[in-house]
């Protein structure tokens, strides 16, 4: 995601553990999270989020679907409409022989297709430089960032007091 | 919503890890410069590398004439490497794939250098096809175009069209799986390091943040595309089968060609990635890792694979007999006991009784046992495809026709030449990218309960 011009405070906390119990606090004390980082996927996290399930799949089921109709509907017309050959005495429309191709036409497009969708909406790509808040976030911190472009003095600091509440074991601001 | 932390499972990751210390010992290699071992291993490997360029070249410029190919013996060295390599591919999507969905969470330490595994083995498997078509120019013809001929097509009735989907699908799917999760672990160094360094890996992990979100979707996309790769590996290794088993030869033509390549295809993988990982976790420290449970389990996958390779070899003799067809009883009696009775010997021993060591739990969880056991398996895979493809066709219905092949110095270069290949692109892949997968090593850390490090924690470990 391109976030121009923002002004995160942002905690760190060392263990996945209590990084699910601030979110919880969070949630109770009616605080905005801006977005939640983490090394690896901490399972849990999504619905105190407010994440709803990626549609991601259903991407896939359609470029799938694509790829099945078109590897079918292409092989059916170049052997009976457009080149009709015999091959071995079978008919021209012998589907059975088509299965195999359709079959990995389709696992390639939903691949391919789920892929690209998946760096696109992201916004990801090679060379893409996306602000880091924290350059251990991928290594072992736990971060719960707070958009504070706009909030006054005490929203500040009730954020300030929720990391401290929470133990968060550093707390930092930075533009991005 | 705490993670679920269990007092009773045995640690898939032993040594006591912190986060840090999987990031550190996972990244450490790809920061310092190269081991002695290493470089001995990289020099032996490129020599091997140039030897496949000169051959290739060698091929192209003389055409396929090198080869000791006749005109009985139409397939030889060149397919029997072709399916050795792609069965080898097989293993590295089993593990990454099908283990996923299994939730065999012990996958985590050994899937990464799997995958990679498998890209490289693809890719030494696909020099053959494409090299024996003898005008590699025209390579592009086997793919549907328009084209001023017609349009004439391809015969998409044909397995060896099939085959064309088929590893060119696997290749890429096996690329996007291994390299999207990859990226999460590339952000990771790209976060350790600086200047120029930091340029590369930042262009490669595609501006990753560990956004929620993103891992959310991560996730989504990985379980999918662990779902389409695992009947996509069945079916790659059925349709290689399919070249033979669709054919009107004997010894060929038979129906348990799919289910028994699909299993030695595992079988030899699994071998594959023994020999490799042994090596691996040696020379770049990973023991804590890659520990002898994955070397176990590994080796009771091989066991049952191997056992059921067994059993196919037998029952096709059974069958051979039983169908009181005098072409196919013929073909497999020459199998058994003709000019290539010892490409046969080869085969029984090395695949179905050199396995059956597996069952006692020692050899099991040793490192030696294992390594020469997996070497050993992958000779007699090899040996299985040989005996296949060219004493099949050595003795065809016309005996006038019969022949004998052994290869040239150009077919037996070019077999090297891969092996070349192969270990030059999978030592790079040791010093450029992490082996272990370490977002996924970090998410099961705490399956066993003296691991929690949270300030809740009974007991306080200290990290060595």
């Amino acid at each position: 995601m391109k976030t121009m011009h923002k002004e995160v405070l942002f905690g760190l906390y060392d263990d996945e553990t209590e990084l699910l119990s601030a979110v919880q606090s969070a949630n109770a004390d009616h605080l905005e999270i801006m977005d939640v980082y983490s090394p690896f996927a901490v399972h849990g996290l999504d619905p105190l989020l407010g994440l709803s399930e990626s549609r991601l799949h259903q991407a896939g089921f359609v470029y799938g679907a694509t790829g099945t109709l078109t590897a079918f509907i292409f092989m059916t017309w170049v052997f009976v409409s457009n080149w009709p050959i015999i091959f071995g005495g079978k008919p021209y429309f012998s589907a059975p022989a088509f299965i195999p191709v359709t079959f990995e036409f389709t696992v390639l497009l939903a691949s391919i297709g789920m892929t690209v969708t998946f760096y696109t909406i992201c916004g990801m790509g090679p060379g893409i430089v996306n602000p880091i808040l924290d350059s251990r976030i991928t290594d072992d911190k736990f971060c719960i960032a707070f958009d504070v472009s706009h909030s006054d003095q005490n929203t500040v600091e009730k954020y300030r007091s929720f990391f401290q509440k929470t133990g968060a074991s550093e707390v930092n601001s930075k533009n991005i | 919503m705490a993670h679920y932390v269990s007092p009773l499972r045995i640690p898939l990751i032993e040594g006591n890890k912190s986060y840090h210390l999987i990031t550190d010992d996972i990244c450490s290699p790809t920061e310092r410069t190269p081991s002695k071992l290493w470089v001995i291993g990289f020099i032996i490997s490129v020599s091997f590398l140039s030897l496949y360029a000169f051959v290739i070249t060698w091929t192209i410029w003389q055409g396929i004439g090198v080869w000791n190919l006749n005109r009985t013996i139409g397939w030889g060295w060149d397919i029997t490497n072709f399916v050795w390599w792609i069965g080898i591919g097989h293993a590295g999507t089993l593990i990454s794939a099908i283990l996923l969905l299994f939730r065999q969470r012990w996958r985590t330490g050994v899937n990464r250098a799997a995958e990679a595994m498998t890209i490289f083995a693809v890719i030494c498997a696909g020099q053959f096809p494409i090299i024996h078509m003898g005008r590699v120019w025209l390579a592009f013809f086997v793919f549907p175009y328009p084209n001023t001929r017609g349009p004439l097509w391809v015969n998409f009735n044909s397995p060896l069209m099939w085959d064309v989907f088929a590893i060119s699908t696997y290749f890429t799917v096996s690329l996007l799986f291994w390299y999207t999760g990859l990226v999460p672990d590339l952000a990771t160094v790209r976060d350790r390091s600086k200047g120029l360094r930091w340029k590369i890996y930042n262009f490669f992990s595609f501006g990753w943040t560990g956004s929620a979100k993103h891992w959310q979707r991560w996730e989504s996309l990985c379980l999918v595309l662990a779902g389409l790769s695992t009947p996509l590996v069945l079916s790659v290794h059925t349709i290689v089968s399919f070249d033979f088993a669709t054919s009107v030869i004997p010894g060929w033509h038979t129906t348990i060609f799919p289910p028994y390549f699909v299993a030695g295809a595992i079988f030899s993988g699994f071998a594959m990635v023994l020999t490799l990982m042994l090596v691996a976790r040696k020379v770049l420290n990973l023991e804590q890792y890659i520990t002898l449970e994955h070397i176990e389990s590994m080796n009771k996958v091989i066991l049952l694979t191997g056992s059921i390779v067994g059993v196919a070899y037998l029952t096709e003799l059974f069958i051979a007999w039983y169908s009181g067809y005098i072409y196919e009883q013929y073909a497999f009696f020459n199998r058994v006991f003709g000019p290539y009775w010892w490409s046969y010997f080869a085969m029984m021993t090395c695949n179905v009784l050199s396995p059956q060591f597996f069952w006692s739990k020692k050899i099991r969880r040793s490192v030696y046992w294992t390594f020469a056991l997996s070497i050993v398996v992958n000779i007699g895979m090899w040996f299985e495809r040989f005996v296949i493809i060219a004493t099949t066709l050595a003795r065809d219905y016309l005996p006038s026709s019969w022949s004998y092949y052994s290869p040239s110095w150009v077919e037996i270069g070019m077999f090297a030449g891969t092996l070349g290949l192969f270990f030059t692109c999978f030592l790079i892949f040791t010093r450029v990218a992490p082996v272990v997968a370490i977002a996924e090593v970090k998410s099961i850390l705490k399956v066993a309960g003296d691991q929690y490090i949270g300030p809740n924690a009974t007991k306080k470990e200290h990290h060595n």
